[in-house]
């Protein structure tokens, strides 16, 4: 589709507003509608977007999958982790109360954390799926299921 | 009265388009059909004050499934094989399905309601104590990442399984991924 330069204009046009949009209701959850989960289908759809109309193979020089397939597990690890670190502070697992000194602060610093977490896992899911489905052969697959 | 006319309206397209996706035979009419739905479904969600349910379901409903299916419908046949089996049975489930479904409705408190039960648990003290406490502005978000952050992680660990399980059967547990091979380059130029 990269030779029709409506798709393509557009596209470009739309990329940058679209991952600044996501960053804003990543980071905007605790005063608006949205957090980690909404943010992160938003920044996955732009990539999406890139990816259809510049092929698979200029997307994954973007995203490489090995990044992506990390990054799916570095957002569960960095939700749980937060767990992890009020418990060794002195309070329950994900008590947010004992992130800071102000119990008010850590509250604040749990959520954007764990918010973070939850829409680095989601983008990179998404992503992840979206590469795996569009790069996949099914003549690959047979023989695999054969061997 | 014009809440109601969106909602009737909304209802309606819904309607018309899974009718529509009935009587359809050409897979990508029908993947289009269904993602439309999703968009409608979206714009229900605004008009019931969900914003961020909106967000979700317009981004995964209509985006991204609908991104998947027409993945997967590189693989299929554009036209649906039509069959001349009887329609009796499915049809007697669907309709028994669809009574016990709205009779189940009906026992339903009304939208909204403020003396409905599931607003009577914890939801007042949520709602009274959150600011003073937290001081976030949004209650859906310390409620979903504070009060139940248990369950929020349980939520994201089902994603990352999910995407892991999907990941596995596509591109194989041979330690090699044949997505990431160099032979797919030529080929995606179209």
């Amino acid at each position: 589709m990269k030779n029709n330069p409506v798709l393509r204009v557009c596209s470009k046009l739309l990329f940058a507003p679209i991952i600044l949009y996501g960053l804003y209701v990543q980071f905007h959850g605790d005063y608006g509608p949205g957090g980690g989960f909404q943010a992160g289908v938003i920044i996955a759809a732009a990539f999406i977007l890139y990816g259809m109309i510049f092929s698979l193979k200029n997307l994954k020089k973007v995203s490489p999958p090995s990044v992506v397939h990390a990054l799916m597990g570095i957002g569960a690890l960095i939700y749980g982790g937060v767990g992890v670190v009020t418990f060794l502070n002195g309070g329950e697992y994900l008590n947010y109360n004992y992130l800071a000194a102000d119990y008010a602060k850590g509250q604040h610093w749990g959520i954007i954390l764990v918010e973070f977490g939850v829409g680095l896992t989601v983008a990179s899911t998404i992503l992840g799926l979206f590469m795996a489905f569009a790069g996949f052969e099914f003549s690959e697959f047979k023989k695999r299921k054969r061997r | 009265m014009a809440a109601m006319f969106i909602d009737i309206s909304l209802v309606g397209f819904m309607l018309a388009i899974a009718i529509m996706i009935m009587f359809s035979h050409r897979l990508f009419a029908i993947i289009v059909m269904s993602g439309a739905y999703s968009l409608i479904s979206a714009a229900m969600f605004v008009n019931l004050d969900a914003v961020d349910v909106a967000f979700t379901e317009a981004a995964v409903g209509a985006g991204f499934s609908t991104v998947l299916f027409l993945a997967a419908m590189a693989w299929l046949p554009a036209e649906e094989k039509r069959d001349k089996a009887l329609v009796v049975l499915p049809l007697m489930i669907c309709v028994v399905v669809g009574a016990l479904l709205l009779w189940g409705v009906m026992s339903l408190p009304p939208l909204g309601d403020p003396s409905s039960v599931v607003h009577h648990h914890v939801a007042p003290r949520y709602l009274a104590e959150s600011y003073d406490k937290l001081h976030i502005p949004n209650v859906v978000t310390t409620v979903l990442a504070s009060y139940r952050g248990f369950d929020t992680l349980g939520e994201t660990i089902v994603i990352f399984t999910a995407g892991i399980g999907v990941l596995l059967v596509l591109t194989g547990a041979t330690g090699r991924n044949p997505s990431q091979d160099e032979n797919v380059e030529d080929e995606d130029e179209k």
